[in-house]
């Protein structure tokens, strides 16, 4: 074996070596469940990694997840660590300055939760003074920023991290996406004593059409190549197929071209029917 | 490279150097008055006392800041029975739990620091005090921590400028220091480098500042040390 320490070696490169390239690399998030988070046996699951992977599929390319922070995630889109962000991301103004966006793949509005029997009112008074915890760079840290500036705000690197503090006694609120909030808190053991109050939060300026597939600026085929993918799931049954595993709501909301009308849950506690979106 | 982007957030970024300096400086004055007590409880061999302080020491040095952190803010809020005791409103509070952590990491270092620069000091002035007559006491004071501190201040002023950037990581329990604006300026616009590259500016200032006044305090506390000038 004269040449051990030479194959050794080469084993190294081979296993430091990027494995052999796919097509696509999608950066995906990992800390808002239901759309993405790791299992208990560390693999990437939720909304948006099936809809990342189906999307591949129908496009007939073969792609690698990216687990990527929150912060910075639209800068390994532009540093070129991946080609696409599928995390939730909603379609603003301000991200289309620096990145390019597919049509929406989901669209549900914003929501607050605090506990039981809190009595906030989800107004900017209502507010005021109270410790309001927000996902740092969403479009629910924007809303907050702009509408609730009496508000005591508390930025968070992932949503997990904001409810968790909801739970122990940190917070007064969350201000978050309503589909997260719901599946991802509320309905699981942490959040038996919490409920959603201030109704649906949608508001154009800030909450967007919806969450689209961030690509590159000027990447116009892959943008194409996205778009018709989403509308091929929908057409038949593979988007009701993975939506109904996590919602037991349909999360398009309205059909592209039907206007921007929020999804509205279809099983809904009442309380939460009655407000208008405050603004 | 905004810099528009960062003058607009100037107060916010003043403001964080401001956390960071009051939440880094009550640290070291708490973490210091600690460690003078570990020390001298450590040279001077004081039973089972010694044994807790050694554990500690141990157990602080021997595991990063950040997992520390994270166990104090995340760990002990997951204990219903904490957060229906007394401390819970003092545990509630990331302010209370990065100066708590932080106070007791930079008590476990400078312990040791102290400890070293005692049993290095000269046997003759320790000799002399008790042919003085001093009692233990007296000495410590007089004579022991004296002569600790002014042997241990180099290395103290490392522990000084390793723990101010060992504050940055306040910014992951939601605290709004120098870091901490920093990525929230990073995160609300889609940039990297702003929030980072003001952060670092501004922690290289805040250290320059640091290391000068560690630098005149050596001078003058060392004037003793210092070579005179030969003799013609």
């Amino acid at each position: 074996m004269r040449h051990a320490p030479l194959t050794a070696f080469a084993a190294l490169l081979a296993f430091a070596a990027p494995a052999a390239a796919a097509d696509l690399r999608i950066c995906v998030e990992g800390a808002y469940p239901p759309f993405s988070e790791i299992s208990p046996s560390g693999d990437l699951i939720g909304f948006d990694i099936d809809m990342a992977r189906a999307l591949c599929d129908e496009m007939g390319k073969s792609c690698d997840l990216v687990q990527t922070d929150w912060d910075g995630i639209i800068e390994s889109l532009n540093t070129k660590k991946c080609d696409a962000i599928i995390a939730s991301m909603s379609i603003t103004p301000a991200r289309m300055e620096v990145v390019d966006f597919t049509n929406k793949y989901y669209h549900t509005p914003g929501a607050f939760v605090a506990e039981k029997g809190a009595g906030l009112e989800g107004t900017p008074e209502g507010l005021a003074g109270k410790r309001v915890g927000v996902q740092r760079g969403t479009i629910h840290d924007d809303y907050m920023v702009g509408e609730f500036p009496k508000a005591n705000l508390v930025r968070y690197g992932t949503q997990e991290e904001a409810t968790a503090d909801l739970a122990v006694g940190r917070l007064d609120a969350v201000a978050a996406d309503k589909a997260t909030l719901d599946l991802g808190f509320l309905r699981s053991a942490d959040g038996e004593a919490f409920e959603f109050f201030g109704g649906d939060q949608a508001v154009p300026k800030y909450h967007g059409p919806g969450a689209g597939v961030a690509i590159r600026k000027g990447d116009e085929e892959l943008k194409q190549a996205f778009n018709a993918a989403i509308l091929a799931l929908r057409a038949d049954d593979r988007y009701r197929t993975i939506n109904e595993k996590y919602f037991p709501y349909d999360v398009y909301g309205a059909e592209e071209g039907e206007g921007g009308s929020t999804a509205a849950p279809a099983e809904e506690p009442a309380a939460e029917k009655e407000a208008a979106p405050a603004q | 490279m905004n810099l528009d982007l960062i003058f607009r957030h100037a107060s916010d970024l003043l403001r964080g150097v401001w956390t960071t300096l009051w939440l880094t400086g009550s640290s070291l004055a708490i973490g210091l008055a600690l460690a003078t007590l570990c020390a001298v409880i450590l040279t001077e061999r004081i039973p089972v006392l010694d044994w807790l302080v050694r554990a500690f020491v141990y157990v602080f040095r021997g595991t990063p800041l950040l997992v520390q952190l994270y166990l104090v803010y995340y760990g002990l809020s997951q204990f219903p029975e904490i957060r229906r005791s007394f401390l819970w409103p003092w545990l509630r509070e990331p302010w209370f739990c990065a100066l708590l952590v932080f106070s007791l990491n930079t008590a476990a270092y400078t312990a040791e620091i102290l400890r070293g620069a005692i049993s290095n000091l000269r046997r003759g002035e320790l000799e002399a005090a008790v042919a003085y007559g001093m009692s233990p006491v007296t000495r410590l004071r007089r004579i022991t921590l004296p002569a600790a501190f002014r042997q241990a201040l180099p290395q103290y002023s490392n522990e000084v400028v390793f723990m101010l950037h060992g504050s940055a990581i306040a910014s992951v329990i939601t605290i709004q220091d120098i870091l901490g604006v920093g990525r929230t300026i990073n995160a609300r616009y889609y940039v990297t480098y702003e929030g980072f590259v003001s952060a670092a500016v501004l922690y290289l200032a805040v250290t320059f500042v640091v290391v000068a006044i560690f630098r005149r305090l050596e001078k003058r506390l060392m004037r003793h040390l210092a070579p005179v000038a030969a003799p013609r």
